[in-house]
Parts: C-alpha cells; sequence; structure tokens
C-alpha cells in the first residue's frame, strides 16, 4: 500500500478535481433538465391531444403483402402470375356489436356462424384491434354485397391480396412445385423470418428452392381509423417491393408436348440441351393442380392425393428411382473398351442364353444373336455379350464406372428432394444386407438390372455427355433472375462437372453404336427414326419382377404392377446435338417399348419448330 | 484491519436511493407486465427481485473489499469480461438476429453489461498515473483507444449498437474528464472531421441505409417510427397526473413495444403523469450528485476517476433511455438504470453502487 502514497493529491490539484467535478455535475443538470422540458411539452402541452389519440386506439398499421415474383419459360411466355383475391377480415374491436355484425355475414358469405367465431377464438390474438381472417376469396359477387351493406358491418374490411395463379393446369407441376400455408416448425427457421403465421411459402419445387427471391419485400401503411375501423387518415406509406422474376430453362410448347405424351400413363420425361445443361421440358405424370393448394385444400382431397398409387405428388423426374436396364449397357462397354477387356473387333457368339456356376443366363432374344461385337451387342442390345464382359470386369470395376458416369450421386439440380439412386458394390451389400456378393449379381448389374437405381434426371445427363463427347454438365431449370424492373439479378452460367471416364475413341464406338439402335435395319429403337433428323439413343427394359422359366405366354397375364418399366434414353441430331432426353414410362416395357416413341415425337417437336434456330 | 471509520462513513443516502429506485423499478415492471400481456408464465417482476437479491450480494461484496485491492486486478477483469464477449460471439443464444447472452445453466447473462465496468476500471488506472494539470497527449492516448476499441468492436459484431456507443460515451467522458492537451484535442477533432465522410463511402449500401433508418425513424413507419409514435402517445396522455396505477390503456392494448425492457419508461410517464417522471429524473439527479460528491470526497485520483467513469455510465443511460422514449433520440437498445427489466443491467447496476459507497467509505484511509 505503499506506492497509494505518492499519488495522493495535494491542495493544487485537489482544486482542479473538484472544479472539473463541478463542469460534470452542471452538464449532467442540463441534459436532465432538457428532458424535464420535453415532458412538460409532451405531457402538459400537447398532452390533451395525445389523450384523444390514446382513448381511440386509431393509429394502426396496415400492411401489404409484396406480389410474388412471375415465373417465364424461356421463351418470355408467362406461367405464372398473381391474381388479385379479395380477403374478409373483423377487427373485433370495432366491429361493435360483435354478435349482430356476424349476423349479417353469415347472410351473405353462406358460412355458418360457428365456423366464423371459431376463426376469431382461433386466431389466438389478444390485440383485438387486429384485424382477424375471416375468408380468403370471397369473389365479386360477394364483394358487391359487403361493399353495399358496409353500415350494417362495422369492422369488417376487404382486403385485396394478390393471389397466386398458375395459368397452365397441371402442367410443370412438378417442376413449379406450389404454395402452402407456413407451419409451425417452418416459423421458427430463421430462413422464413420475414413470415407470419397464416402465410403462404413456397413448399415444392421452384416456388420452394427460390422462395427469397420470389418473395418480395412486404409494404404497409399507417393510417388513423374512426370508432368504426374505418380509415379516416393515410398517415404515412412503404410500399411493398415485387418479388423478382424468374425465367426458366423450359420450352412451354415442348412441355406441353411431353405432359400430352405422358397422359394415360405413369411415368416421367425430361429434355436437356446437353451443352448446357439446361433442361427443356421435365414432366411427372400423374400430375396435380396447383390452384388447388393456393385457394387451400381440404384434408379428403389431399388424401385422395396422397393415397393415388400412381403418386401424383412426386416428381419422378427426380424423386423416383428406376433401374436402369439395357441403358446401363453403354456403362459396363465404357468400363470394357477402357480397361482393355475387348476392342471394337472382338466378337462372341450368343446363342440366347449364358452359362454361369449352374445357372443359365437368358439373353433377351431366345434364339439369341449369333456372332456379336461391341458395336452389333448395343444396336441388339444383346445380354449375352454383357454378361461376358460384366464377369471379366468384376463388380468393383463397373461400379468404379458407373460412379464416374454421375450414377449413385445427385445432379446438382436447384430442386429439392432429388434422390441419388444407387450404385451396388460388394461392400455396400455386405453392410446393408449382411450377405457376401454372389458372382451372378454382377452379371444383372451389367446389363443395368438387379440392385441398380437411377433418376430419369442422371439418366438425361448421362446420356447429354455421351452426347457432349464426354463432358458433364450440371443441369439448369433457371435460366436468369429478374427484378420485376426487368434488371437482371443473377443469370446462370454453364457448370460443369467433370467428365466421362472414356476416351475419344471410346466414346467415338458408344455414338456409332448409338446411332444404330435407332436408324440400322437392326436395331431396337428402329421404329421411331425421324425422318431427316439423325436421332440417336439407347432403349431399355427394367424388369419389376424376374420371369423365370421359359413359358413366354405368361407375359399376357402378367398383372399391371408387375410389368416392366419402358425406358428410352437419347439425344438428336447426331451430329451437333440440340436436345437430350430420357423417358420412363412405367409399366410399359413388356409388349412393345412405350418409352422410345415419346422420346422421337419430342425431338422431332423440338428439333422441327423454326424458334430454335 | 477492520476499521469503524468504514462505518462512519458509509453513504446512507446512496444507499436509500438506490432501495427507491429500485422500489420504483418493481413496480413500473409489476404494472407493464400484468396489465397487457395476460401470459403468467412471464413472471417478470419476480425475477426482477430475485436479480435485485443477487445485485445486493454483488454490491455487499464490491464494497467489502479495498478499491485499491481491486485496482490491481483490473486487467484479470478487462480481460476476462473480453473473453466473455468473445464467446457471446461464438456460442451466445439467437434472440432477433444478434448475439448478446451467454446461456448458463437457467440463466443468461449479458457480458456486455459487464464490460462496461471492466473497462472504466482499466481507464481509471492508466489515467490515474497519467493525469496533470497540461492534459494528455495523442501518445498517451493510444492505449485508451486500443482498450476501448477491442470490447466495441466485439459488440458491434452481435450487432448491439446502443452498448457499443455507450462504451464510446464513457471513455470519451472519462477522457474528457482527465482532460486532453489543447493541441492533440484538435487532432482528434480534424481527424474525425475527415474520417466520418471516408468511411460512409466506404459502406454498402444497405447498411447506409440502416444507419439512415436508425437516425430517421420515421423513415421506417412500420417499425421504429410506429413504435415511437405509440411511444409518445403514450407518454403525452398520462398528462400532469397520470391515468393512475395499473390503469394505462397504451399498455393494456399491447401498443408499446419491449414495455418491460427499454421502453419501460412510456409505462411510468402513462400511468403516473408529469409528477411520476419529474420524480423519476429528480432521483436521478440525486443519485448523480451523490456518485460525484463521493469524487468531490475522495483524494487519490485512481477513486475520483473511478467514481466519475460509474457515475457517467449511470447517467448517459438514464439521458439516452429516456431521450429514445420520448423521440429525441434513435431507438437503440439501452435499458433503463434500475427500472428496466434485465439480471445484468440490475446486476452491474448494482455493481457501479457498490463502488461508490467503496471509495466513499475509504476516504480517509491512509496509511
Amino acid at each position: 500500500m505503499v506506492e497509494t502514497v505518492d499519488t495522493y493529491l495535494d491542495a493544487a490539484s485537489s482544486d482542479w478535481y473538484k472544479q472539473r467535478l463541478a463542469i460534470m455535475l452542471f452538464c449532467i443538470a442540463v441534459a436532465i433538465i432538457i428532458l424535464f422540458f420535453r415532458l412538460l411539452y409532451l405531457q402538459v402541452i400537447e398532452g390533451e391531444e395525445y389523450k384523444r389519440l390514446s382513448e381511440n386506439n386509431c393509429i394502426r398499421i396496415q400492411s401489404t403483402p409484396p406480389p410474388r415474383g412471375l415465373i417465364f419459360d424461356r421463351n418470355g411466355e408467362l406461367l405464372v402470375d398473381n391474381r388479385p383475391s379479395f380477403d374478409l377480415y373483423i377487427t373485433v374491436k370495432d366491429a361493435k356489436p360483435l354478435a349482430r355484425t356476424l349476423e349479417n355475414l353469415v347472410r351473405f358469405l353462406n358460412v355458418p356462424m360457428s365456423e366464423l367465431k371459431a376463426k376469431i377464438v382461433n386466431s389466438g390474438t389478444r390485440v383485438y384491434y387486429k384485424p382477424i381472417l375471416l375468408k380468403k376469396d370471397i369473389g365479386r359477387d360477394v364483394l358487391a354485397l359487403v361493399e353495399a351493406h358496409k353500415f350494417d358491418l362495422p369492422g369488417v374490411l376487404v382486403k385485396v391480396d394478390p393471389r397466386r395463379h398458375y395459368i397452365y393446369k397441371q402442367s410443370a407441376a412438378h417442376l413449379i412445385g406450389y404454395l402452402g400455408e407456413i407451419n409451425r416448425e417452418e416459423l421458427k427457421l430463421s430462413y422464413y423470418k420475414d413470415i407470419r403465421p397464416g402465410e403462404l411459402i413456397g413448399k415444392f419445387g421452384i416456388e420452394k428452392k427460390y422462395e427469397v427471391h420470389l418473395i418480395g419485400k412486404r409494404g404497409g401503411c399507417q393510417v388513423e381509423v374512426n370508432s368504426m375501423g374505418q380509415v379516416v387518415r393515410l398517415l404515412k406509406t412503404v410500399d411493398a417491393i415485387p418479388g423478382h422474376n424468374l425465367l426458366l430453362t423450359i420450352d412451354h410448347k415442348l412441355q406441353k408436348k411431353a405432359e400430352e405424351l405422358l397422359a394415360n400413363v405413369s411415368g416421367a420425361v425430361v429434355a436437356m440441351e446437353p451443352a448446357t445443361g439446361q433442361i427443356l421440358a421435365m414432366a411427372s405424370s400423374p400430375s396435380f393442380d396447383q390452384n388447388a393448394f393456393v385457394n387451400g385444400m381440404s384434408y379428403k382431397e389431399w388424401d385422395i392425393l396422397k393415397s393415388n398409387p400412381f403418386r401424383p405428388m412426386e416428381n419422378k423426374v427426380i424423386q423416383a428411382e428406376y433401374p436402369p436396364a439395357s441403358p446401363y449397357k453403354i456403362i459396363t462397354a465404357i468400363a470394357a473398351l477402357e480397361e482393355g477387356i475387348i476392342d471394337q473387333t472382338n466378337s462372341l457368339f450368343c446363342p440366347g442364353h449364358y452359362r454361369f456356376g449352374n445357372r443359365n443366363y437368358r439373353c433377351w432374344k431366345r434364339t439369341g444373336h449369333g456372332k456379336v461385337n461391341v458395336v452389333s451387342a448395343l444396336e441388339e442390345s444383346c445380354d449375352v455379350f454383357f454378361y461376358y464382359v460384366s464377369q471379366r470386369l468384376g463388380i468393383d470395376r463397373i461400379s468404379r464406372y458407373a460412379r464416374a458416369c454421375g450414377l449413385g450421386t445427385a445432379t446438382g439440380i436447384a430442386l429439392a428432394h432429388e434422390a441419388k439412386g444407387l450404385v451396388p458394390t460388394a461392400e455396400w451389400k455386405k453392410r446393408r444386407h449382411g450377405i457376401r456378393w454372389q458372382k451372378g449379381e454382377t452379371l444383372s448389374v451389367g446389363i443395368g438390372q438387379g440392385y441398380n437405381l437411377v433418376t430419369p434426371l442422371q439418366m438425361v445427363v448421362f446420356i447429354s455427355a455421351i452426347a457432349n463427347k464426354g463432358k458433364r454438365v450440371v443441369p439448369l431449370v433457371v435460366s436468369h433472375i429478374e427484378t420485376a424492373q426487368g434488371n437482371i439479378v443473377r443469370k446462370s452460367a454453364v457448370k460443369m462437372n467433370g467428365s466421362l471416364p472414356a476416351s475419344p475413341g471410346t466414346l467415338a464406338i458408344i455414338r456409332k453404336s448409338l446411332w444404330k439402335v435407332v436408324n440400322s435395319r437392326r436395331g431396337t429403337a428402329r421404329n421411331v427414326r425421324i425422318k431427316g433428323i439423325e436421332f440417336t439413343g439407347k432403349t431399355g427394359t427394367a424388369q419389376v419382377f424376374s420371369h423365370k422359366g421359359t413359358n413366354s405366354d405368361r407375359k399376357k397375364t402378367i398383372e399391371y404392377h408387375l410389368k416392366s418399366h419402358a425406358w428410352f434414353v437419347g439425344y438428336a441430331p447426331f451430329h451437333n446435338p440440340k436436345i437430350a432426353v430420357a423417358v420412363i414410362v412405367e409399366h410399359g416395357g413388356d409388349d412393345t417399348n412405350m418409352a422410345s416413341p415419346i422420346a422421337s415425337k419430342l425431338a422431332e417437336l423440338y428439333l422441327k419448330s423454326d424458334s430454335h434456330f | 484491519m477492520f476499521d469503524r471509520r468504514l462505518i462512519k462513513y458509509f453513504d446512507w443516502g446512496l444507499l436509500w436511493l438506490t432501495i427507491i429506485l429500485g422500489l420504483v423499478g418493481i413496480i413500473t415492471l409489476y404494472s407493464a407486465i400484468s396489465a397487457g400481456a395476460n401470459n403468467p408464465h412471464e413472471m417478470f417482476h419476480i425475477k426482477q427481485l430475485v436479480w435485485y437479491g443477487i445485485g445486493i450480494v454483488a454490491m455487499v461484496a464490491c464494497f467489502l473489499i479495498d478499491y485499491k485491492t481491486i485496482e490491481q486486478w483490473s486487467h484479470v477483469i478487462y480481460t476476462g469480461c473480453i473473453s466473455l464477449l468473445v464467446l457471446v460471439l461464438g456460442y451466445g443464444k439467437l434472440v432477433s438476429g444478434s448475439r448478446r447472452w451467454l446461456g448458463l445453466g437457467p440463466v443468461s447473462i449479458q457480458p456486455s453489461e459487464f464490460i462496461k465496468i471492466a473497462l472504466i476500471f482499466v481507464l481509471a488506472r492508466y489515467y490515474s498515473r497519467l493525469v496533470n494539470t497540461r492534459g494528455l497527449t495523442i501518445r498517451e492516448l493510444i492505449t485508451p483507444i486500443v482498450l476501448t476499441a477491442i470490447p466495441f468492436g466485439l459488440i458491434v459484431r452481435q450487432p448491439d449498437l446502443g452498448t457499443a456507443m455507450l462504451l464510446i460515451l464513457i471513455a470519451g467522458s472519462m477522457t474528457v474528464f482527465v482532460k486532453i492537451e489543447r493541441r492533440s484535442l484538435s487532432y482528434i477533432v480534424a481527424s474525425c472531421t475527415v474520417a466520418i465522410p471516408l468511411v460512409w463511402l466506404l459502406l454498402k449500401d444497405y447498411q447506409k441505409q440502416r444507419i439512415l433508418t436508425f437516425l430517421y425513424p420515421e423513415r421506417e413507419p412500420l417499425g421504429a417510427g410506429y413504435h415511437i409514435i405509440q411511444s409518445k402517445i403514450a407518454i403525452g396522455s398520462g398528462m400532469i397526473s397520470g391515468k393512475g396505477f395499473l390503469k394505462g390503456t397504451q399498455n393494456a392494448l399491447s401498443f408499446l413495444p419491449e414495455q418491460h425492457t427499454d421502453f419501460i419508461f412510456s409505462v411510468l410517464a402513462e400511468e403516473w403523469g408529469l409528477i411520476g417522471t419529474t420524480g423519476l429524473l429528480f432521483l436521478f439527479l440525486m443519485l448523480t450528485a451523490c456518485g460525484l460528491s463521493v469524487a468531490h470526497g475522495c483524494r487519490d485520483p485512481f477513486g475520483i476517476i473511478l467514481a466519475v467513469g460509474v457515475v457517467s455510465m449511470i447517467s448517459w443511460q438514464v439521458i439516452i433511455n429516456i431521450s429514445m422514449v420520448i423521440g429525441l433520440m434513435p431507438v437503440v437498445g439501452v435499458p433503463l438504470p434500475f427500472i428496466s427489466y434485465g439480471g445484468s443491467s440490475v446486476v452491474s447496476m448494482m455493481i457501479c453502487i457498490g463502488l461508490l459507497m467503496n471509495i466513499s467509505m475509504r476516504r480517509f484511509m491512509i496509511k
């Protein structure tokens, strides 16, 4: 404590401090006196006026919802907009007497009294000056009635809200998605911090994924109301800022065509520009009416949609997983050529079956293909040839190539719920099923059956890479985002995603084979060639149920849900490809392949319409 | 060791003022929450009483230990508070977009309330060794600037502009009190005049918008602007004698934002009128005078500067909070000392009182 002694003050510096302390006290006193005068002004001079304002509680905030961004197709055709909806609200504090006002409303609205009362109780608000929503979208006729009887309906107000409107019913419903009321869990997320209970947010597809862009910014006004709750003076206004508009990559005409071609079947179509990854059409069948979601759907309607066995609520392009079937042979062929197991000239005799272990593995052509090499094996989709090379390759090498071709991982499209598919390996089977890999299973995998699972989107990205000289792209659904005034906010750029594990020579062999599938005398898709356009691709039949025995008559009696799926993946034109397509028709593959005509017609429409050249 | 003069020089005036302010706070808080929100779970007035209990323990602890002993530890206290602020940035609870609270089991503390006191300590220690009638030079000001800038930066990151600004005001008041050399002062003023427009140019557009809205709440008539109008209606409608205890209508209809924390003064003004508001202002003026008289009686520089820091902290908060609810200043989250609900705020205020008592009790101790 010795050091404190020398810091003690002498008389002179003590006076210096005292002087400064006095100045400080003076400053604080002045500040407090200013506060006092301000309070005197507010509470005495303006007190009466504030008392009046407080008695009526008449300054309110009315909120103006922002119009949601519009959605266009690649050619600027409007797909989704907003229409005015007249929503009826009541301000309980102003609706005096409440009972009589509600009785009057019941007559106009055609809604039972109990429901109106429940709405008021359930609003959960204890703040009675806030308007409570009674009925959405009352329509122009009821609006006219309500306006005409304004004086019998104190505290009742009609607000015009923009309501989402999907112009083409059921079209691109899975891609665009729909809106729904925000739920409790979503309200807790900071992502939705500006959204209030009862408001609609994107729940699926583009509407969900691009919510931040589409939503815009809420505006509102400060108003003074009279004792009836009617606005007498507008004090201040903040304009709502509309959400950003989206230009999709899809072509509405092509989309429509794809949906027409899928009508009456369950399945999916996806078309893509191979060089850019822009999705030209994305259809999933059956579809649903998006407007029903916006207008509010009853539990019963929702139940019907959910329990439909054809799964209308699923975007089959990205969410459904199927065995890839014969298109997978392209991957097996790449692996075999790259690993040096075969070359273009090696040939093999197909007697119609392949003996492995103590089992006979059948070729789809019972009589056999005779002498085949890699090109004719793809052209005629010979199973035996690929049994042989798969056995030589082994499961691990095949799965490595499948992964490198983009299977088993998400493509990276900007949509939620994308499925990853499955690339089976020996290690995976051990882990998943606890059983050792059987060598015979390699044969099934090599021709695209067995445990293999892919989405149509993965297949279109894969076939695009073949068309694209091996370059894989990330699929895009939004080409650009702009403000309501038309200023570009973001423009999507082509995003590369590595290359196929194939040399230019291998790819040339594959492309030649795929060309033959459609255009040669013995090709499996010869029936869908397009006049004047070199269409290229691969058919496939994915087994849902494996037929044992040889009785071919049994096929005709198979129940619908056990029938095989039909695949087609392809692109056109052969030189300088402009469109790649993947089509799956569920249970449409047993008699004739129902997928290939859809792909062919779509490519033809796209390439023959003038707008693209 | 124990000296009877400690009791002789105990500052009873300060104690009485604190008790009265605490009671006014609890009563207003009770009114603020019971009239408006019918939410029985939010027993803020009971919780506040518990905080006052903790505050009294902290206060007693603060005047029992000789402040010169605390002086030796001031750097440790400062470093501890800074570490807590760093922790808040990493692990703090996210409440409406900012991280200010650190959860500790059932309670959460707001380290930014305590860094104010820690900063007062380190600055008082630093200045007490340099102070002279000529004033401080620029070179001597570098350390205080760094000491203030560290917590300032951390609090801005939370973000809590109100508290960050308060740190600068407290440090500034202490610095002006110990006097700055005239030439240094002109340098500081000149560099600020140059720096402010430069910083403005560097800011992003949305940051400029945010600052403008902060300065002119009328720019946001649906948010801060609306709150100010409602607060003014509440205060003005109290008139001279007020609407009476528990009779505030603005409060009852939940028109007031944050009625139990930052806007609690409006509740008091509505129910007790000009008589109540003037009374409260008078109490705060008395508290300031008491605090400064403690400094007046003290005879070592550290004690004087410490008392000045504490008084400036209390008075700045009073002035800023009241100015904000009566529409003289932008809305910043600064609580009203002793009245606003908030554990960390109550405890830190009680520590301040404890420190003033400490200095007062030991004014004649010479060894």
